[in-house]
């Protein structure tokens, strides 16, 4: 019998072999493994766990049933609170929500439920096992801006209440972030965020790709030329945000958004496909965060040497902790409490060095993080050919700016009320990224779940 | 999927066609842009709107094949389909933006450079439709690669110029500019559109006349909506993505030279691209030669 204090290890693929590929690190559980993590589940009376989880997944019954083999009940269990667990079990933060709370996590370590979650819903894929069939059609018409995991939400919700909904997305492939952003290697696309789209699809909801909502045609015209009834805003907050340092418009420097786009989006990784990479052979990545782990990551396996450079200390890097870990297996060198002051140009324009500051924490400021402070004279270069950066992103104002009476705030992002999702404007929800910025899977999943809620209720009174 | 309802050659390397597309017809102006994508693996390759009808739900888009996306877009015949057809992106051109009191008393001169002709079209078009005079300058390197003479005499007085004086006025559309203005004509606005190199030059040449300028920028784009950074272009000091801010720009405030480097960011890897798509996968590296693929 093994250790119960530890999880059931998860297979991987060898750091070595994985650097040099796009497939998937994280081989996940299979029935053997799954079952044996879940004996170490307490099922819990109180569970501290779903205390943890934004969605509340009801987590002892799902790790219940696959105690007993039951996996088809384990997905039924799943599949009343979260719409996407294949890719919830993948990338969700669980350190800091589900898994942190666990009370196996006081003496040893937490249940793998994020594992097990992805397990579950690996198995009921690979069974074939559809959502719920749609209810019987209502006639009332719901428009739904963006197909990432809140749009996606949203729209299945919906249309399982009986709504004709159709989904508008600017990009030419559905899916938000979890196409164009977050790699192949931890998100694979046609095996999981594509059926994930399609279980959408199957239940007849209509998306139509390469629409610009504000540019192609507004929310006012939607609804009153097209004949929705209601409007759900699901669209993230894209726009990167660069440092304005001197040299940031050399050639070499990109937005992670950029980079990934490429490799994600239009597979630039893949001969295939026409869409061009600059791959340098010395990258630095500017930042902390899951962007910046997954930018540095996909530039290592592009063949090039790879520093991270984040101007706190390794605790308070804001990446998943599984991320930062694979992250220094593969190779990725972490210059840490280290900040960028300028890129150096060479005579054509192009990155040779970036300058930096080593830096020391200082008191916690305002989110509670020791505040880093430069050290004087501390001044050196890092020779590198291609700078990303991955300082996070806003929401994008195109849509703020064309829909009449939709109140942001100064972040703008855009206002809505945490419980329906309602707007300021009449008929109009929101959630996800848009509304909190930048923020999780999970939550922007939870957020249009309640505002699928927010517009039943609103269309049901009217 | 987008129809192609008519496909056109327009010299000896500008084509055109003019796509189904009617949501894209029924909101885009003069000044904006597309980005289309021929096939799954195809590339998001930006082009400027050329002309629209919006009864028709048509859009014309014409281009000049450079790489190997648009030298695949030449085969597409009337009755072929794009993959994606994206737009309007973009902001409409400011002369069909701003108060119409005020255009109305602009004489505005166009400079059109080789392809840069077909975006010119629409604004010239749009005044012409609105009662308001303009001149048009067409600039090519010689007669045979001179496109759209008949539309543009129809919206604007036209002044035709090949470098090699194989037609119209021998020289540059900046040269034509100063003759017309020591000529006695005078400007209010001038724009400018063309390849890079012929916007840096008209900007230093209104520069000297004094004549306001407004180039359109077509650096490297990925998405076109403000999401990837890839279109970062400086004016003045500051740096904006020209896909949502732009295109368009004051042209006495751009840093052309930095923005032609930054259009050449990709040129080895698309070389090599487009190396392969017309001699096959012959260039694997490993030959010791060429030094591989790197
Ligand atoms: C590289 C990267 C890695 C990440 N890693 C993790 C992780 O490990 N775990 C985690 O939980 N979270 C992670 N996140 C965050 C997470 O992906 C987001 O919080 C989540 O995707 C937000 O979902 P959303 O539906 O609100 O928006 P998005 O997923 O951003 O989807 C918005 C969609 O709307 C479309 N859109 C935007 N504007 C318009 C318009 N005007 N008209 C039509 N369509 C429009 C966009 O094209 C996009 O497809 C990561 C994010 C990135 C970028
Ligand atoms: C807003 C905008 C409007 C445009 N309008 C038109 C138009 O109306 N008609 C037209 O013919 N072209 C237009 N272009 C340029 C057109 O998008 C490029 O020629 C095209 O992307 C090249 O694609 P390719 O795959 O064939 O070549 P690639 O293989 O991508 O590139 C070949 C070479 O061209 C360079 N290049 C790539 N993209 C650009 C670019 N955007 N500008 C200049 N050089 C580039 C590359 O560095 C490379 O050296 C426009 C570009 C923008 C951004
Ligand atoms: S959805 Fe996320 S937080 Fe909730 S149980 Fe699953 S992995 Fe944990
Ligand atoms: S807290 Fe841990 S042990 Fe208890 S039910 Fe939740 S997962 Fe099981
Ligand atoms: S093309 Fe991506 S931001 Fe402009």
């Amino acid at each position: 019998m093994a250790d119960v204090l530890k999880k059931v290890p998860v297979r991987e693929q060898d750091p070595k072999v994985r650097a040099t590929n796009f497939d998937e690190v994280c081989l996940g559980y299979n029935k053997d493994e799954a079952v044996e993590e879940a004996q170490r589940c307490l099922g819990c009376k109180k569970a501290k766990c779903m205390e943890g989880c934004p969605v509340q997944i009801h987590i002892p019954d799902f790790i219940g049933a696959v105690k007993e083999g039951d996996f088809a009940k384990a997905y039924s269990v799943i599949s009343e609170s979260s719409a996407l667990p294949a890719i919830c079990g993948r990338v969700c933060p669980q350190e800091s929500q589900c898994e942190g709370r666990c009370i196996r996590g006081i003496k040893g370590e937490a249940v793998s439920i994020g594992k097990l979650e992805r397990f579950v819903a690996d198995w009921a894929r690979e069974q074939g096992i559809k959502p719920a069939a749609p209810a019987e059609k209502n006639g009332k018409k719901v428009a739904v801006i963006g197909s990432g995991p809140a749009g996606l939400t949203c729209a299945g919700d919906l249309a399982k209440l009986g709504y004709d909904v159709t989904i508008f997305e600017a990009l030419h492939k559905a899916g938000g972030v979890l196409v164009y952003g977050i790699p192949e290697f931890r998100l694979p696309k046609d095996g999981v965020v594509l059926p994930e789209v399609e279980n959408v699809k199957s239940l007849g909801v209509k998306i139509e790709t390469d629409v610009i909502i504000g540019k192609s045609v507004t929310i006012d015209e939607l609804m009153e030329n097209e004949g929705f009834d209601a409007v759900f805003i699901g669209s993230g907050a894209g726009l990167p945000k660069f440092m304005g340092i001197p040299g940031e418009t050399a050639c070499g420097v990109f937005s992670a958004n950029e980079f990934l786009t490429r490799n994600n989006l239009m597979k630039a990784f893949d001969e295939k496909y026409d869409t061009p990479i600059f791959h340098g052979k010395k990258v630095a990545v500017v930042g902390g965060g899951n962007v910046a782990m997954d930018a540095a990551r996909t530039a290592l396996r592009l063949g090039a040497e790879v520093h991270i450079i984040y101007r706190r200390s390794e605790e308070e890097l804001p990446a998943r902790k599984e991320e930062v870990h694979h992250a220094k297996e593969e190779g990725i060198i972490f210059d840490l409490l280290t900040n960028p002051v300028e890129i150096l140009e060479d005579e054509n324009d192009w990155v040779k060095g970036i300058r930096c500051v080593r830096m020391e924490l200082g008191e916690p400021d305002a989110s509670g993080r020791r505040r880093p402070v430069e050290v004087e004279g501390s001044e050196f270069d890092i020779d590198v050919d291609t700078v990303i950066m991955s300082l996070g992103t806003s929401p994008n104002p195109l849509i703020s700016s064309t829909t009449k009476g939709l109140e942001i705030n100064k972040r703008k992002c855009i206002v809505a009320a945490e419980d329906t999702g309602a707007t300021s404007k009449a008929g109009v929800f929101a959630g996800g990224d848009a509304v909190t910025g930048a923020a999780t899977v999970i939550l922007a999943m939870g957020a249009g779940k309640e505002a699928a809620k927010g517009i039943h209720e609103y269309l049901s009174q009217k | 999927m987008f129809k192609i309802v008519k496909a056109e050659q327009l010299s000896a390397n500008v084509y055109k066609k003019v796509v189904l597309a009617p949501r894209v017809a029924a909101s885009c102006q003069p000044g904006q842009f597309i980005i289309v994508r021929l096939d799954e693996t195809g590339e998001r390759i930006p082009l400027t709107i050329c002309d629209y009808d919006r009864e028709a739900g048509t859009v014309t888009i014409v281009f000049q094949p450079i790489g190997v996306s648009t030298s695949k877009m030449v085969d597409l015949k009337e009755g072929d389909y794009f993959l994606d057809f994206v737009g309007p992106l973009g902001r409409p051109s400011e002369l069909v933006t701003d108060d119409f009191e005020e255009v109305k008393k602009k004489k505005v001169i166009f400079i059109a450079g080789g392809v840069g002709t077909a975006p010119v079209y629409p604004q010239a078009k749009w005044l012409h439709d609105h009662g308001v005079e303009c001149d048009i300058i067409i600039g090519a390197r010689s007669k045979d690669i001179l496109i759209m003479e008949e539309e543009m005499s129809k919206v604007g007085n036209l002044y035709l110029c090949t470098d090699d004086g194989s037609y119209g006025f021998k020289g540059v559309g900046t040269a034509m500019l100063e003759k017309l203005v020591s000529e006695g004509h005078h400007y209010d606005l001038c724009v400018a559109i063309g390849p890079m190199i012929m916007m840096k030059f008209a900007c230093l040449t209104t520069k000297k006349l004094g004549i306001p300028t407004i180039v359109s920028m077509n650096p490297i784009m990925v998405d076109g909506t403000g999401m990837c950074g890839a279109c970062r272009v400086v004016v003045g000091d500051e740096v904006k993505f020209a896909c949502v801010d732009g295109p368009e720009f004051d042209g006495h405030k751009i840093d052309f030279d930095q923005a032609m480097k930054r259009a050449a960011m990709y040129k080895t890897e698309e070389g090599r691209r487009m190396l392969a798509y017309k001699e096959g996968k012959t260039h694997h590296g490993g030959c010791g030669n060429c030094g591989g693929d790197k």
